[in-house]
């Protein structure tokens, strides 16, 4: 059962052959077990777990289930839960207990009745792309106890490829979804920025932020993004726009779909073993019927330095809410109002945190803005403009999620810039607030898995979904385990 | 461009973030290291490039400026106040202010 897809959870629930609460059981022993090995999960509650698991099976008897009612999950623990610890995997938020919930959390475990397992581990704010970041310390990848599983949603990529969890929340604000999810052999996709409500969800860089799903396939991840997604008025950003059943296409052939490799993604930063993983997809996917067109997005390489302008000025505006007064880390034997904001920020904020507030400070300070600040924005247009017009010649983009696959624990941590450019090839994406997903594509020599990207142009989640469905019907990468899990 | 120890601590202060002086040598290398990455922006002519602010160059959507409910009761208070540092009688209590 451990092993099921949601579709084949989702029946034995409705058939009652298992109940909810026995399905959260075997799950949490797993977690009380394999956890300590992995550091996935920062907060686990087994009463509330099984009070969830007692009412999705309720729910159940009564006829009022739905799909995923009683499916249990893994939320990144930045997505606030009422009377759950909301961490963000920060000393800041080391006790702070959500008084209401997030809209994500709202829609998946109060609406569609899925049951939470826990918190899991993420980077610090979710500023990182190695999980390394967190104060309650680095996740380690199943697949490889001494590699990073990818950040920022480590835990939530560790606990799925572990099989502590079937599916776990996550949120990309610059790869935070794709790249954990490549390095971790699963499926992720970061869906249209603005069809998942933000509500609730601890924001880094609102202009980026994006909720999205981390599981073993691109059909599970549907089902759980058609639960999550929709219009919500509580979140500025959020798009008025129908629902959508995002596993609607599944199964389609392809019909002549045009596939853009763009030559920017397969240069010389990218790993020759990743690069050839990556054109084997492409061959599968000419026999699967799909043409290949060459596309350009000449501006990409300008992502990642944009991206450390736009995210950190972001960043710096939203957490200055951070004051140690209302909620929050505030430090002890404070003289005056003055040191309770620096001390109790500079307790409670790590290292990267607080490099990120000062970069953010700095472009948005007297005299930097026009030159940091408002050229960033605008280099940010020609980036979304070179997808525009490479969705002309195509309709998705297909190419390498990261350069490489998983690195080892401590390898980055003194080198930032190679660090920041693990996320080269997905953070464009966010930038252009288009839809991407990762989908596993095969193993280095090493053993570590490689992950392939396609991105969507927008509101065309249930395309993107679809092409990932149908190499996953002709493959058996994200059907892989790794050893002792 | 290259950030001085002296402008480290005075973006520290603007950031209202406490620092040590082996911190501010450390943040000046790494935020300089940072920042050569940021440089690559100024060699692009976006002479006539309006900056993107928004994905969808949307406006931003607001709602009638309207009190949608009232905490009689104290109900709410009393909870948001439950997860505060410190907290007495509805108040928040701070270190004082002034002299």
């Amino acid at each position: 059962m451990i092993y099921s897809d949601l579709k084949t959870l989702s029946r034995a629930l409705h058939e009652k052959r298992i109940s909810s609460v026995e399905l959260a059981r075997l799950f949490l022993d797993r977690v009380t077990r394999l956890n300590p090995e992995l550091n996935a999960f920062i907060t686990v509650d087994e009463e509330k777990t099984i009070a969830a698991a007692k009412a999705a099976d309720q729910r159940l008897a009564a006829g009022s289930a739905g799909m995923l009612t009683g499916i249990p999950l893994a939320e990144k623990d930045l997505f606030c839960a009422e009377g759950w610890l909301t961490t963000c995997g920060s000393k800041m938020l080391q006790n702070f207990v959500s008084p209401y919930d997030a809209a994500v959390v709202t829609k998946l475990e109060r609406e569609a009745g899925m049951v939470s397992l826990g918190k899991v581990n993420m980077d610090e704010f979710a500023m990182g792309s190695s999980n390394e970041t967190s104060w309650f310390g680095a996740v380690k990848n199943p697949w490889d106890k001494t590699c990073v599983p990818g950040g920022s949603s480590g835990g939530s990529a560790a606990a799925v490829a572990a099989y502590l969890a079937p599916v776990a929340t996550g949120t990309d604000s610059g790869g935070s979804i794709r790249q954990p999810a490549a390095f971790c052999g699963l499926s992720g996709i970061k869906p249209t920025y603005g069809i998942v409500s933000r509500y609730g969800m601890v924001a880094f860089a609102s202009s980026l932020d994006q909720g999205g799903v981390i599981a073993h396939s691109a059909e599970d991840c549907a089902l759980v993004l058609s639960a999550m997604a929709g219009f919500d008025e509580r979140d500025s950003t959020s798009l008025e726009r129908p629902a959508e059943d995002y596993s609607r296409l599944l199964g389609q052939p392809l019909d002549g779909l045009k596939i853009g490799l763009p030559k920017e993604f397969f240069g010389e930063g990218a790993n020759a073993e990743v690069v050839s993983a990556v054109l084997l997809v492409v061959e599968e996917y000419k026999r699967l019927g799909a043409k290949i067109v060459d596309v350009a997005l000449p501006n990409s390489h300008l992502s990642v330095p944009v991206y450390y302008v736009i995210a950190p000025a972001e960043a710096s505006s939203n957490l200055s809410r951070f004051d140690g007064l209302r909620y929050g880390y505030r430090a002890p034997d404070c003289n005056d109002l003055s040191e309770a904001y620096t001390k109790s920020r500079a307790e409670g904020f790590g290292a990267e945190v607080k490099r990120r507030i000062m970069i953010g400070t700095y472009v948005l300070s007297h005299g930097y803005y026009d030159a940091y600040y408002l050229k960033a924005q605008r280099v940010r247009r020609l980036i979304a403009d070179d997808f525009r017009k490479a969705f002309r010649e195509c309709d998705v983009i297909l190419g390498p999620t990261s350069p490489t696959t998983a690195f080892n624990i401590g390898e980055r941590t003194s080198d930032l810039v190679a660090l920041y450019l693990s996320d080269i090839y997905t953070i464009a994406v966010n930038l252009a607030g288009l839809p991407g997903l990762s989908i596993p594509s095969g193993f280095d020599g090493q053993g570590l898995p490689i992950g392939l990207q396609l991105i969507g142009n927008y509101f065309d989640e249930a395309r993107l979904l679809n092409v990932a469905h149908l190499y996953q019907q002709a493959t058996d990468w994200h059907t892989r385990r790794p050893q002792g899990f | 461009m290259s950030l001085t120890l002296l402008e480290i601590e005075h973006i520290a202060r603007l950031a209202r973030l406490e620092i040590t002086p082996a911190e501010v040598e450390t943040a000046c290398w790494q935020l300089n290291g940072i920042f050569s990455l940021i440089e690559a922006l100024q060699a692009v002519d976006t002479a006539g490039i309006e900056p993107k602010t928004h994905v969808h160059d949307a406006w931003q959507r607001l709602r009638a400026d309207e009190v949608t409910y009232r905490d009689e009761d104290g109900a709410v208070r009393d909870l948001l106040q439950s997860i505060a540092p410190d907290a007495e009688n509805g108040l928040y209590l701070v270190p004082k202010v002034i002299e």
